[in-house]
């Protein structure tokens, strides 16, 4: 028998499941959106002469790690059906379809391992779509994959790790970082020291990167409460409050984002149930202790498209779902996985989400002007009036509004939206429901989805 | 034209290429997406369809799709997920 | 709970139903087993359209149509509703035929249709495609939002005085002794003696109850959006064969459909079909290639029942008297409506209407036994 399984997902958590499938004499589909391998945090450089940068540049304490991932992936690549430039638009049960080069394709598959990343988590802010205001991830995309500062002079504001982290590299490059300010109190830094000796010498990256701004003399602040960013049409400050007082930025850019949000899309299309995690604020797909979806037979999900855990996890998430799929195969596992060290990942990822939480409480005073959805122009108070008008579930709200109609189809805005209708109604976030995923999950064109249809 | 929004700190040693941007030639480098290539030169990429406001992409990652632009012969483009080739006319309105 | 009508369904049909009675000032109890106007109602193409019925529905589609105009004194809102026009197309010779017919027939019922030859499409549409031979225009026609019309019939029913109970499945009615007894699924039970059987894809079983053996084929509409371009494409577009609907809003978003989606077994949820996605983008760019390059960003499905003729049931049960049926609209509730709630509340109040629905009845399908 020769069993079809598809990877969806080229960065950590999608290697990995490739290469233990590999190891054990399969030949996996392994389909990327990116041209290179390695995800996000993974992200190689552009195939174009002329760049020079190197791992240690590029990924920094991580170095050896994503080496150690692009070498894996060159091992294994002669073994895989390796698609790289391919969008997953839409899921059937037994077909993936896709979309690559302008073209539209369908790939059969008999299991199905999802391993689709993360990306940043949004509460908007007045002036949040102007020119110069980007996702923090998006910030360091420009810095490493294209050698580019969003701004001459930057504020990074949200909370979570790479807050830190994308200022460091920002301010190591040569770039003006005019401020990093964080809703989270203690920078973050304080609680749960228990949950974040769990994984030690992370927490201490963190505290390491922040010495290192204070130590370039950058104002690092905790506790803030965003009120705006200024400017007509392009960014030219920031203002927030700090202990209750105005303090102003001077800027013309800003990084923003708070921790990430998986990207469960193709795992609602695909077929898994959804449940509300307390600890991440958010909604995921429900899978067991081997990353099989409850509810699915043959469907996987690997990495922070399951829940964030980050990218450690992620590469043994990756190996721990493909054993799952190898043993439901009924091929014996020559390896053993090492779940106690995801169980201190776990706990580690439950101490960082208390110690940096999402802001939930800044949506209920979020100006009723300010756009929530930035593809379709919907406002804060256009959500609240439909709660007025006695909407109580976040898609119900979508269908009166066009709240997450347009083009991402709520990615950036449906978790603020959520918090927004939730807090007008004074009640928890999970019990307005969440956005559902619609095929495409990302826009096609009407040309490549007619393909060579009748 | 104005001042770009974004400053090219690292990896400015590659080859230089021509696009066409809005009919005017421009220059960018050789691996740049067409977002960098526009915004190294431009404050902004698009305007919002309902807003007329400027718009400059957002999550550079193509999950937010606010950077589409087009090319000339009419096709949609993602700015941020689309490399810049020698030659390409790029046009920022409809 | 007693009433004098109890309507189960919280469809845009039965809403206006309530809706309607309510304003004669009687009380009236919906039924809606989920939450009103969220299923078939609320997630349809959006064409509000007299052209092309068959003509046993005109009179009901013109009374329909003179409340759409308007719409916002009866219940708060127009829901967008533009008049843009239809456009009802012929793409081979063999249509043409039925374009002329059912001019002719629609003529004798009045409603006015220009013909357009290739020529005359020309002029007045140049963007159409080549494939396409001729073309019937109503000029009357138009769109409108079903996300907002369907929850607003609901929301200006219960400002009227009608009792909507959500998340109310019914599973049971009986009639005895000139009483309705309806029983819901939580186990509360409702009383009324007149009912009106409005459940959409799922009144076929409660017709049944009353010895109304009715086949309805579930149908479940594929529909999708582009993203925004400059608004081009006035009039909604439909085909001679009905594979293809298509509008433009004035806000951009080119909305167009055809082909059948998949429903789970109890028709409680749907989900579209990537084949039919495929074969709709491709007859969609045939007959406007202008928007091939645009991107679809979102589609879906609502499920609705169809009847053997294609046209909705409308009237008195054969069986029962006090029960009236209003269902099998797929393809039709949304424009029908809000005429069909206006006729219905007359003949269960007033005992009689002036919009001929004669051949709308249950009899033609339960038959002569």
């Amino acid at each position: 028998m020769n069993t079809r399984v598809a990877i969806v997902g080229g960065g950590p958590a999608g290697i990995r499941a490739a290469e233990r499938l590999v190891e054990h004499g399969l030949s996996p589909i392994l389909l990327d959106e990116a041209p290179r391998i390695g995800g996000r945090i993974y992200q190689q450089l552009p195939e174009v002469r002329g760049f020079r940068r190197d791992g240690k540049a590029l990924y920094g304490f991580e170095a050896g790690k994503a080496e150690d991932l692009h070498a894996a992936f060159a091992r294994i690549q002669p073994q895989l059906d390796y698609r790289p430039g391919t969008t997953v638009f839409d899921i059937a049960s037994d077909r993936l379809i896709t979309l690559g080069d302008g073209r539209r394709e369908e790939i059969a598959y008999d299991r199905l391992i999802l391993a689709t990343g993360a990306m940043d988590r949004i509460m908007p802010l007045p002036g949040w779509t102007l020119p110069g205001v980007f996702a923090l991830g998006g910030a360091q995309i420009a810095l490493k994959h294209q050698g580019c500062a969003i701004g001459h002079s930057v504020v990074f504001l949200g909370s979570g790790p790479l807050l830190y982290l994308a200022a460091y590299q920002y301010a190591k490059a040569g770039v003006n970082v005019a401020a990093v300010l964080t809703t989270a109190p203690w920078l973050g830094l304080g609680a749960n020291l228990l949950g974040m000796a769990a994984q030690a010498k992370t927490a201490a990256k963190g505290a390491y990167y922040v010495a290192k701004l204070l130590s370039w003399r950058i104002p690092v602040i905790g506790s803030v409460r965003p009120a705006r960013i200024m400017g007509r049409d392009s960014v030219e400050g920031l203002e927030v409050l700090v202990d209750g007082r105005l303090r102003q930025f001077d800027c013309d850019a800003v990084a923003l984002g708070y921790g990430l949000k998986s990207e469960s899309q193709l795992a609602e299309l695909a077929g898994a149930q959804f449940v509300f995690d307390r600890a991440q604020n958010q909604w995921l797909p429900e899978i067991d202790d081997h990353g099989r979806a409850v509810g699915r037979d043959g469907l996987y999900l690997a990495g922070d498209g399951a829940g964030i855990q980050g990218a450690d996890a992620a590469e043994l998430r990756g190996r721990i779902a493909a054993g799952a799929l190898l043993q439901d195969l009924g091929i014996a596992l020559k390896d053993a996985g090492d779940f106690g060290t995801l169980k201190r990942w776990h706990r580690f990822r439950v101490a960082l989400e208390q110690a940096m939480p999402f802001p939930s409480h800044l949506a209920a005073d979020l100006p009723d002007a300010s756009i929530l959805c930035r593809c379709e122009n919907i406002t804060a108070g256009e959500v609240r009036a439909a709660a007025d008008q006695g909407l109580r579930e976040i898609n119900r709200v979508k269908a009166a509004t066009r709240l997450g109609m347009g083009r991402c189809q709520g990615r950036i805005c449906g978790i603020a939206g959520a918090e927004v209708l939730a807090a007008k109604l004074g009640v928890s976030v999970d019990s307005v429901g969440r956005l559902r995923a619609q095929p495409p999950v990302k826009p096609v064109p009407i040309e490549a989805l007619a393909g060579d249809a009748p | 034209m104005g001042r770009g929004q974004f400053r090219r700190v690292a990896e400015r040693e590659r080859r230089r290429i021509a696009f066409l941007l809005d009919g005017v030639e421009t220059e960018a480098l050789e691996g740049d997406t067409v977002l960098i290539a526009i915004l190294t030169t431009r404050a902004h990429l698009r305007m919002a369809e309902f807003t007329e406001a400027p718009r400059a992409g957002f999550c550079l990652m193509g999950a937010c799709q606010d950077c589409w632009v087009a090319s000339a012969d009419g096709r949609s483009l993602r700015a941020c997920t689309t490399y810049v080739a020698e030659g390409m006319a790029i046009v920022t309105r409809r | 709970m007693k009433a004098d009508v109890i309507v189960i369904g919280g469809g845009i049909v039965g809403c206006s139903t309530a809706l309607h009675v309510a304003r004669k000032g009687r009380s009236v109890i919906l039924l809606e087993r989920d939450q009103a106007g969220i299923r078939a109602s609320g997630v349809n193409f959006g064409g509000v359209r007299q052209h092309g019925r068959a003509l046993a529905e005109l009179p009901l589609s013109f009374r329909a149509r003179a409340i759409w105009a308007d719409l916002a004194s009866l219940i708060g809102t127009d829901g967008e509703f533009a008049v843009t026009g239809h456009l009802r197309l012929a793409r081979q010779e063999s249509d043409l035929r039925l374009l002329l017919l059912h001019m002719q027939g629609a003529s004798l019922y009045g409603l006015k249709l220009e013909f357009l030859d290739r020529a005359a499409l020309d002029h007045r549409f140049p963007w159409l495609g080549p494939h396409i031979i001729a073309g019937t225009y109503c000029p009357s026609d138009g769109q409108a939002n079903p996300r907002l019309i369907a929850p607003a019939f609901a929301t200006a029913a219960r400002k009227a005085g009608a009792t909507l109970v959500e998340g109310a499945e019914v599973v049971e009615a009986t009639h005895d002794g000139g009483v309705f007894q309806v029983a819901v699924r939580d186990g509360r039970r409702f009383e009324a003696p007149l009912l009106v059987n409005a459940a959409g894809a799922w009144a076929a079983t409660v017709a049944g109850w009353f010895g109304e053996m009715v086949n309805l084929v579930p149908e479940v509409p594929q529909v999708m959006v582009t993203e925004p371009a400059p608004y081009r494409f006035q009039p909604v577009l439909g085909v001679i064969g009905g594979d293809l609907y298509f509008r433009q809003i004035p806000r951009g978003n080119v909305i167009f459909g055809g082909g059948q989606g998949r429903a789970n077994a109890d028709h409680t949820r749907s989900a579209p079909l990537p084949e039919i996605s495929a074969r709709a983008a491709a007859e969609a760019a045939r007959i406007v290639p202008e928007i091939r390059h645009l991107n679809i960003i979102r589609t879906w499905t609502g499920v609705d029942g169809d009847t053997a003729d294609g046209s909705p049931i409308v009237g008195p049960s054969t069986t029962t008297p006090g029960l009236f049926h209003a269902f099998g609209f797929c393809g039709h509730g949304f424009q029908l409506g809000p005429g069909v709630g206006a006729v219905l509340a007359e003949l269960l109040i007033d005992g009689r209407s002036d919009t001929d629905i004669h051949g709308l009845g249950i009899a033609r399908f339960v038959g002569r036994r």
